[in-house]
This record gives structure tokens, C-alpha cells and sequence, in this order.
């Protein structure tokens, strides 16, 4: 056994490595790595962009901080993401827990599974138009409001996912709760729903992602300072930022750290959800 | 024929969600089509015009050029996408040391929003690159892209920069269900290298190639945030997607209608190549399956 383990140890393929850390240190790394460094510098260390900033100065932050009133941004970004992801999981599984199951059962059914899946082809540019028209009538040009929206137009996609993940689950299951005098939402409450638990990490992952770092809908919705996303701020501060290259980057920085930190830390769940939900085996 | 009984709660799980999505998704999706028959303004009095606003776009230069320039954008950034991910994810399948840090390094621009990474690439391509370029002496490289006819490379750099991750990632799941025991008896047979590559790996990952075209097709003919960030659409109107100008002239230009009709017919382009990768690809893959 030890031999074998040697041998395919030794088997591996070194250029290949290299060049990998190479480039991944040149064009990943590199990017980020300026940004870093400039966000740390003052304006007349600026002459020699690549050198290391002489001391350590975190005043570009402490003034993005206060410049863009980064607390309310992240508490809105923050808002919008996480009663998106908790309603969303709860209300699109269900949904598709519904239309799953009964699809054979009634017409009606199997049309909202068509009629979701077909919406997934009208891209959000598409209806911006009218949307914002009607975003008025109803006050939706706020941080309520574009969550709701959020809510409302991951329908498709995580109808999709879900159903196409219901669909393995033995309907077995669900007759044997019955039985023993389970309603369907009991049925869907503590047998379907912990079942689905690696679909829901899926769906979880990419509606966080999709909240946190859009930009077209809080663009084109959310005109009020006070309810503007970060990566909104970034935008609307562009003009103000001007050429203080370092106070901006600072601001970028403050707005990439907590996905950064999200990403250290579950990165592993993060990759294996993002293959669940684009790859059906 | 007894029909089997479907509890109310049902119903209750689906419907009040249906008919939510129809008010906010689907009506304002009829309306936009509904006015691009008009010559709505976006307030105001309205007439009805028939086909007038999509005869025009025809006509417009505008209009045609961002179509052109989207067609072009979406191109590059599919092909480029595609050959750079496959490659790398074949490199990060092989028998390296560290994998599972390279794999979360190369992955790690799918998490930052695109906007961002353009005003971080802005930045590189207007101040580090021609300084770099001027000191050492390279005339194509010492003037800011970005001002230039050929703004569109900076753009397209950043947007395979972050497309890569996800295509990446996507392969690389693909390379995985490869049984490696078909590369030994391929050996045998004296295929290595490229020949193995195309007659025996890219078959087996074809599927996945399929899922990646199409993805990436459709984003990238909505391409909208890395133009904001880097170009704003410019010089002139040299990078604007069909999105930009939708954006641009849709909200503050006055011309709702329009802009409607222009949106609808993206929607039926959409549609369209999506439909028409699905079928070229799919016919491809069984015709490998024989």
C-alpha cells in the first residue's frame, strides 16, 4: 500500500501546478492584491502603485465608511438578502412541492409548471420598463418592496430546482405520512422540506448571491438615498469619488470583505451548491 | 375516470404565489409589449402606432450599431469564455498538488459583483496599464484603452475574468464523471494529448458543454453592469449593449414606447438563440452518444 501511495505521489504533475499558481497569483490574486494596496495608501504614495504602502493607514476606510454611510448601505443589502433567502426557500418550495406532486392529478398544476418554466426566459431587462411604471402605483421603490420583487421573480428559476429535485423523492413517502394522519403541510413540514435540505442550500447560494451583488433593479428602483444597496452606492458615489483613487478603493473593499469572508469560510458548500443547481445529473 | 383528491392546502402553497408573479412579472411583460405598439412617452397621452416602433428600429443607426456591437460582445465573451474555462478546468483536473485551494482560488470572482471588478479593471486599464506601457516602451499599451475604438477588449477581459469561475466550476464537474480508465485503454491505442482531448474527453463532457454555451449566450447579450462601471456605454456609443441603451434612453429619454418595442425584440432574440443552441447542441451530443 505504501507503494502504491508513493508512486501516484509522485505521479503528480508539477508544471501544471506551477503554472496554475502562477496565473492564479497573476490574474486572480494580482487585481485584488491592487485594490488591497491602494486602499491602503495616500494620495502621494501613489507614484509607485505597485510598492507596498510604507505604514499600514485605514483612514481611506474610516472616511468611505462616513462618506457613503456604509452601515445603512450594509444594513439594506443585508435587509434585502436575508428575508429574501428565508421567505424565498419557504414559499418556492412549497410551491414546487405542490406543483410536483400534483401535476398528474390537475391540469392546473402541470400549466403553472410550464408557465414558470417558460417565464425563465424573460430576462429582467425585458420587463424594467414597465416594471418601474408600475413600482410606483404600488410603493414598491424601497427596500420592502425590492425585496418582495426579489421574492417574486426567483419563482421560475427555484421552481426548477426544486421540482426537479421533488421528483426523486419517493411519493411513497408522502402516502406513508398520510396514513398516519399527516396533513400536507405536515407532510411538506417535517418530511419534504428537511429531505430537500441540498437543493435548498443551492437555491440559498444563488438567490444570496443574486441579492447581494445586483445592480440593475436597485439601479432602475431604488432612487431614495436612504434605501440604496452597496453595490448602488458604489454608482452613485462614482462622480464623488472621483479621482481620490484611494478613498474608493477603500469603498470597493468594504463592499467585496463580507462576501470574501462568506466565501473563506463555506466556500466548499458553495461550489458543490452552485454544480447542484446548474448541472442535473 | 374518478379523479383523486387534491387537498386545498395545495392550493394554497401555489396559488396566491402564481398569482402574485402574474401582477408583477407577467403583467408588466404584456404591458411593455402592449406599448410597444403605442408611441407612449412614458407620461402623458398615447396613440396607438402599430408595428411603427419596430419598423424604425430597423432604420435607426443607433439602435442597429448596439445590436451589432451587442451580437459581437456576446460572441467574444461566449467563445473566449468557453475555450479559457475548458482549458483551465482540464489543467485543474490533472494530478496537481493543492487542487481544492487552486479550484476555490479560480472560483473566487464568481462571488464578486461585476460592477465592482469593472471599477477595479477601470482603473488598471486607464492608470496602471499605459503606465507600464510607457515605461517600457510599448506604444499599443501606453494609451488608456478605455478612450479608444477598441474600449470593447477592456470589457470583455473583465467579463472572461469573471465568467471563467463559473464555466470553470461547471466542466470541471463534468471532467469528474469521466471514467479515467477510458484515458489508459486510449493510451494503449496511442491517443494522448489533443487527439484524447477531442475524441474521447470532449464527447463525454459534451452536455455540460451545452449547459455553458447556452448560459453564457444568454448572459452575456444582456451584458449591462461591466459597461456601466467601465465605459458607460462609450466613447460615443461605442459599447453599448442593447441593455445600456434600453436603460438609457428608456428611462430619461423619452422614449418608452420605443425602447418597449426595442426590449421585445431582444426578448424574441433571446428566445431564439437560446432555442437554437439547445437544438445544434443537443443533436450534436446524441449524435456522439451513437
Amino acid at each position: 500500500m505504501m507503494g502504491v501511495k508513493n508512486a501516484s505521489r509522485q505521479k503528480k504533475n508539477n508544471i501544471v501546478t506551477i503554472i496554475l499558481f502562477f496565473f492564479a497569483a497573476l490574474v486572480i490574486v494580482g487585481p485584488l492584491y491592487l485594490a488591497i494596496i491602494i486602499a491602503l495608501k495616500t494620495p502621494d504614495q501613489m507614484s509607485n502603485i505597485l510598492a507596498l504602502p510604507n505604514s499600514l493607514n485605514f483612514d481611506n476606510f474610516v472616511k468611505a465608511w462616513e462618506m457613503t454611510d456604509y452601515p445603512r448601505k450594509f444594513g439594506n443589502t443585508l435587509f434585502i438578502t436575508v428575508v429574501n433567502l428565508v421567505f424565498t426557500i419557504f414559499t418556492n418550495s412549497a410551491a414546487a412541492y405542490a406543483i410536483e406532486r400534483n401535476r398528474k392529478k390537475r391540469k392546473i398544476f402541470n400549466a403553472l409548471y410550464y408557465y414558470f418554466i417558460s417565464a425563465m426566459f424573460i430576462p429582467f431587462n425585458v420587463l424594467m420598463l414597465p416594471l418601474v411604471k408600475q413600482a410606483d402605483v404600488f410603493n414598491l421603490d424601497n427596500i420592502l418592496g425590492i425585496t418582495f420583487l426579489y421574492i417574486v421573480f426567483g419563482l421560475p428559476m427555484n421552481t426548477f430546482l426544486y421540482t426537479g429535485f421533488i421528483k426523486s423523492i419517493p411519493v411513497a413517502l408522502d402516502e406513508a405520512a398520510k396514513i398516519d394522519g399527516a396533513s400536507p403541510i405536515q407532510v411538506f413540514r417535517y418530511i419534504i422540506f428537511p429531505t430537500l435540505k441540498p437543493m435548498t442550500a443551492t437555491v440559498a447560494i444563488l438567490s444570496s448571491m443574486w441579492t447581494w451583488n445586483d445592480f440593475l433593479m436597485p439601479l432602475v428602483l431604488l432612487s431614495d438615498k436612504k434605501h440604496q444597496t452597496l453595490q448602488l452606492a458604489q454608482y452613485v458615489f462614482q462622480g464623488q469619488f472621483n479621482t481620490q483613487y484611494n478613498l474608493a478603493f477603500a469603498s470597493y473593499l468594504l463592499v467585496l470583505l463580507p462576501v470574501l469572508i462568506f466565501y473563506i469560510i463555506c466556500q466548499k458548500w458553495i461550489m458543490s451548491g452552485v454544480v447542484a443547481g446548474s448541472v442535473k445529473q | 375516470m374518478k379523479k383523486e383528491k387534491v387537498s386545498k392546502a395545495f392550493y394554497l402553497m401555489t396559488i396566491p404565489m402564481a398569482i402574485l408573479f402574474f401582477i408583477f412579472h407577467t403583467y408588466p411583460f404584456i404591458k411593455g409589449v402592449f406599448y410597444s405598439f403605442t408611441d407612449w412617452k412614458g407620461y402623458g397621452d398615447w396613440n396607438f402606432v402599430n408595428l411603427r416602433n419596430y419598423l424604425h428600429i430597423f432604420k435607426d443607426k443607433n439602435v442597429i450599431s448596439s445590436y451589432l456591437f451587442t451580437f459581437k460582445f456576446a460572441l467574444a465573451a461566449t467563445i473566449g469564455v468557453n475555450i479559457l474555462s475548458m482549458i483551465l478546468a482540464c489543467a485543474l483536473n490533472a494530478k496537481i498538488r493543492c487542487k481544492n485551494f487552486l479550484k476555490a482560488v479560480y472560483f473566487l470572482p464568481y462571488m464578486l459583483g461585476v460592477l465592482i471588478i469593472g471599477y477595479i479593471f477601470k482603473y488598471i486599464f486607464s492608470n496602471i496599464i499605459p503606465m507600464v506601457g510607457s515605461s517600457l516602451g510599448i506604444e499599443a499599451l501606453s494609451n488608456n484603452l478605455l478612450g479608444t475604438d477598441s474600449a470593447w477588449i477592456p470589457v470583455l477581459i473583465v467579463t472572461i475574468w469573471q465568467g471563467l469561475a463559473f464555466n470553470t466550476l461547471i466542466y470541471l464537474a463534468g471532467l469528474q464523471t469521466v471514467d479515467t480508465s477510458l484515458y489508459e485503454a486510449a493510451s494503449l491505442d496511442g491517443a494522448t494529448g489533443l487527439k484524447r482531448f477531442l475524441k474521447i474527453t470532449f464527447p463525454l463532457i459534451a452536455p455540460f458543454f451545452t449547459i455553458n454555451m447556452v448560459l453564457s449566450g444568454k448572459n452575456y447579450l444582456m451584458a449591462f453592469d461591466q459597461m456601466m462601471a467601465m465605459t458607460n456605454g462609450g466613447p460615443g456609443t461605442a459599447t453599448t449593449t442593447i441593455s445600456v441603451l434600453i436603460y438609457k434612453k428608456g428611462f430619461t429619454g423619452g422614449q418608452f414606447a420605443y425602447q418597449s418595442a426595442n426590449a421585445v425584440l431582444l426578448f424574441l432574440i433571446i428566445i431564439f438563440i437560446s432555442v437554437l443552441q439547445l437544438k445544434v447542441l443537443e443533436k450534436r451530443e446524441e449524435r456522439v452518444g451513437e
